[in-house]
């Protein structure tokens, strides 16, 4: 018998049974239904105490008592003040919405489940309602008639149920006439909730990791060397070339920052050796570091200040290893945070030069405050000056299509970078439907820290939409495989397409480059990073024209 | 219940304004006073509102891109869906204000039987959003006339254009009708969307009805009750110039109308309606998305508790020179 946890525990047929219908009774009045399946364990003691975070202790969101501090209306009022001081947005979104209603079907954990408190617009009303009743005229008059309500415990217990069903994705905000944004709602709420010391702990425990170890999965420097040397191998077998992975090198051009889980799952692990292989055949002066080993920032998804201190070691261990600039990998989140953070919180970054490709010359102007260049762009500046020798043919078995991941997408704008690199490398590239992509692309529904199997229901129903979407290319085209630049994706996605478009796999982009690169000294390629027999290029008998290139 | 309940305050505080245009109450209260009191709210309650806003600094720069952003030259970047420069900003807030550009994406997702989600253009909302505030912005520019005498020229070009029909005895407006079928709309659709109408506060009924009763008397006013617009013009300039004169002949329909008129400018500042002003505040539309060209400053920016390198290599460093990574400090 399946449990909660557990793809099988959920039959297609029930989850479809969507009833987008809002219940009878009020919102105000409808509790929580905190099911199995739809929420995320909380954060561990041990966690929260290495961050020095308040409230360190062991609860359960079962539990009738959430051991909250005697304090803690004060500390959410005082809380709320403070926040609606120091950001305008805050008090911009709390203030001006008007219910129109236009974001309530783009959430796709509304779509997939018909929750009503996951329409946008009610997502935000949970926090609004408590800033109406202290922090407005007529909530305090009014009351309810003003939409304004008491901070209970049952509500905080909603703020931790909704707050944590939402991925930050922000496709809600494109839709909004006023430019409201629920992730900025959301991680207000989830700021205040971390003032009680109320915290998820697929969230928190990754963020103790970075914070002691660099990266969000505990890997310490050896453990690195050993995973990277693994992969060192397999490119060696699939290539036939031997590369060395350089360590914290001081003085070298470049600093690499992967997100970490391209380090340890498939098919993340793929693209990281290529990433290894392509900066291998650029002769590219570049470096990992051990310290500044992840640019996932687990810190977005639990406050402002949690930002800033895990992102603290890019640029400090730049400076310190004296490289010229940066280069991120294929990452979300991450890129949020590098691209609309990093500069803000820990720049200047006046110790870097503005970033300037050594193999085509190019000078990224975009990036000349930030210093950190974008590795879709980089390989597009690569290809245009056609300094990559391609043949896509070795991925005609491949018929792919691109998730454009939430935060690249919404938060950056990197839309046609990675679909520019994938036409260059693949010769079968499908579009989904229009709605689905681009600034209007659907979150896989694990991200922002709930892509754990104990929220297994909430990530299938919120990956309904873009599985859908899919499944629509699958049957129309034949697509076989799904790439994104993303880590949370190439994690989540997995799940996704198994459950609603079985058969279709998932990829990184960088992995499709370097299985369509010709390398030089490379062996004849008979199989992929995957180390899977690639169609129609086997290891034949008649020994045909060798694959040598020089 | 709360529809019930917006409606009748709204009824209530029309027969108020009805009552003051009997005789009961000094004419002055509702033809001057409140007038004025009203005028004096907004204007003090909207400056409060957006200097509270503008004073909270923005920390961050957290546009929201809607399309291509500025990348490598042979890249073509959507200027104003993803604008970084100040005149992308510009026009990316002209396209937002004045044509609902965010609204005008709209498509309803919809699930069908066998799983397919489907998803399909919607321009209704888009629509009655644009006819609602423009025929407003239309309606208000056209009541200068009254308090101007002569008026300037261009509002009787725009009220020329807007009866261009020239049907009626006074001519009739476009924007009159066009304002009550947006507001009736925008209360069918509030009232028959069961999402909508799950997610709405009694607030946003209260305006709607508090609109429609401002149609509906100032309709009446010109087409039903044909009443004296000199008297009106007289009321009106003259509370304009400061020089209160209060005409005999004004009928109580207009108090009506003038005190629902009062009651939304007064309650203006306090209500979601502080929209008007917010949008234009809204930091995922107005800022730039050039944040790796320009540093963005935090203005209350704070030094954080941070995992040095130093404290890393003092756990790390007799696995890192085992593992052959380099050190600091052997």
């Amino acid at each position: 018998m399946a449990k909660p946890d557990e793809v099988a525990y959920y039959q297609r047929e029930d989850l479809l049974k969507v009833d987008h219908h809002p219940p009878t009774t009020e919102w105000m009045e409808t509790p929580v239904n905190f099911r199995p399946g739809s929420y995320i364990y909380p954060g561990k003691p041990k966690n929260l105490k290495i961050l020095d975070l308040p409230n360190p202790r062991e609860w359960a969101v079962a539990d009738d008592d959430w051991k909250l501090p005697d304090n803690w209306r004060e500390i959410i009022f005082e809380g709320m003040a403070e926040r609606l001081k120091k950001y305008s947005s805050f008090r911009v979104f709390m203030d001006t919405c008007v219910r129109c209603g236009a974001c309530a079907d783009k959430c796709h954990f509304f779509i997939g489940g018909g929750d009503p408190k996951n329409m946008p617009v009610l997502r935000a009303e949970l926090l609004r309602s408590v800033y109406r009743k202290d922090f407005t005229a007529l909530g305090k008059v009014l009351g309810k008639l003003a939409g304004a309500r008491e901070l209970t415990v049952d509500v905080i217990k909603e703020w931790f149920y909704y707050f944590y069903q939402c991925t930050e994705c922000r496709r809600c905000s494109v839709f909004c006439p006023l430019g409201i944004d629920t992730a900025e709602i959301t991680m207000f709420a989830r700021e205040l909730l971390g003032l009680l010391g109320l915290y998820i702990n697929w969230a928190i425990e990754p963020v103790a990791n970075c914070y002691r170890f660099g990266n969000h999965l505990a890997i310490p420097p050896h453990g690195l060397v050993d995973t990277l040397d693994f992969m060192v191998d397999d490119i060696e077998e699939a290539t036939g070339i031997k590369l060395e992975v350089p360590y914290n090198k001081k003085g070298a051009e470049v600093l690499f920052i992967p997100p970490s889980g391209d380090y340890v799952a498939a098919p993340g692990i793929y693209t990281c050796m290529g990433y290894m292989l392509m900066f291998h055949e650029l002769g590219l002066d570049y470096t990992f570091s051990t310290y500044a080993s992840e640019g996932g920032n687990f810190g977005l998804f639990t406050s402002h200040e949690m930002i800033k201190r895990l992102n603290a070691k890019i640029y400090a261990e730049a400076k310190r290893l004296g490289v010229r600039w940066i280069l991120g990998g294929e990452c979300g989140h991450m890129w949020r945070v590098l691209h609309q953070y990093m500069d803000t919180v820990n720049g200047p970054a006046d110790f870097l030069e503005v970033p300037k490709s050594p193999i085509t010359g190019t000078v990224f102007e975009n990036a000349r405050s930030s210093k950190v260049v974008h590795i879709m762009e980089f390989f597009a500046d690569l290809i245009r000056h056609g300094k990559l020798k391609l043949d896509p043919s070795r991925n005609d078995h491949i018929r792919v299509t691109f998730h454009d991941s939430c935060n690249p997408a919404r938060a950056m704008g990197i839309l046609e970078e990675p679909r520019y690199v994938i036409r260059s490398v693949c010769n079968h590239f499908f579009e989904m439907p229009e709605n689905t992509i681009r600034e209007q692309t659907f979150c896989c529904g694990g991200g922002a820290g709930l892509g754990t199997d104990e929220n297994m229901e909430m990530r299938l129903r919120g990956g309904l939409p873009r599985g859908n979407a899919v499944r629509y290319v699958q049957e129309k085209y034949g697509v076989n495989q799904l790439a994104a630049m993303c880590a949370i994706d190439r994690a989540t996605l997995i799940t996704v397409c198994d459950y609603w478009a079985p058969g279709v796999q998932v990829t990184g982009i960088t992995e499709l480059v370097a299985n369509a690169t010709v390398f030089r000294g490379e062996k004849k390629r008979t199989h992929n990073l995957r180390l899977e027999p690639i169609p129609g290029m086997e290891a034949d008998e008649e020994g045909e024209e060798n694959a040598h290139h020089e | 219940m709360k529809i019930l309940v917006s409606l009748a305050a709204v009824g209530v505080l029309f027969l108020v304004g009805l009552l003051g245009g009997t005789g009961t109450v000094p004419e002055a209260i509702f033809g001057v006073i409140l007038p004025y009191a009203a005028v004096a709210v907004l204007l003090g309650g909207l400056a409060y509102r957006v200097l509270s806003w503008a004073n909270a600094p923005v920390p961050f720069r957290i546009t929201t891109t809607c399309g291509q952003e500025k990348s490598l030259p042979w890249i073509k970047q959507a200027k104003l869906d993803n604008p970084s420069s100040a005149a992308g900003v510009v026009g990316r807030m002209l396209l937002e204000v004045l044509c609902f550009r965010s609204l005008l994406r709209d498509v309803k997702a919809r699930l069908l039987e066998g799983g397919k989600l489907v998803y399909g253009t919607s321009l209704w909302l888009w629509l009655g959003a644009l006819a609602f505030h423009w025929s407003m912005l239309v309606i208000l520019l056209r009541h200068l006339r009254l308090f101007t005498s002569p008026a300037p020229s261009w509002v009787g070009f725009l009220a020329k254009m807007d009866g261009f029909l020239d049907a009626g005895v006074p001519v009739f407006y476009i924007t009159s009708v066009v304002f009550l079928a947006a507001l009736a709309y925008l209360l069918l659709r509030r009232l028959l969307d069961p999402q909508v109408r799950y997610i709405s506060l009694a607030e946003d009924y209260f305006l709607l009805f508090l609109l429609l009763g401002i149609g509906l008397s100032g309709f009446c006013l010109r087409h039903v009750a044909k009443t004296d617009v000199a008297a009106i013009t007289e009321l009106a300039a003259g509370l304009a110039q400061f020089r209160p004169a209060l005409p005999a002949s004004v009928a109580p329909l207009f108090f009506g109308h003038l005190f629902l008129v009062c009651v939304l400018a007064a309650y203006l500042p306090f209500s979601k309606v502080v929209h008007l002003a917010g949008v234009f505040l809204s930091p995922t539309r107005n800022l730039a998305n050039n944040n790796r060209m320009a540093r963005h400053v935090n203005p209350w920016d704070y030094p954080v508790k941070t995992h040095s390198y130093e404290a890393y290599e003092n756990e790390w460093r007799e696995k890192m020179k085992a593992a052959g990574v380099p050190v600091d400090k052997e």
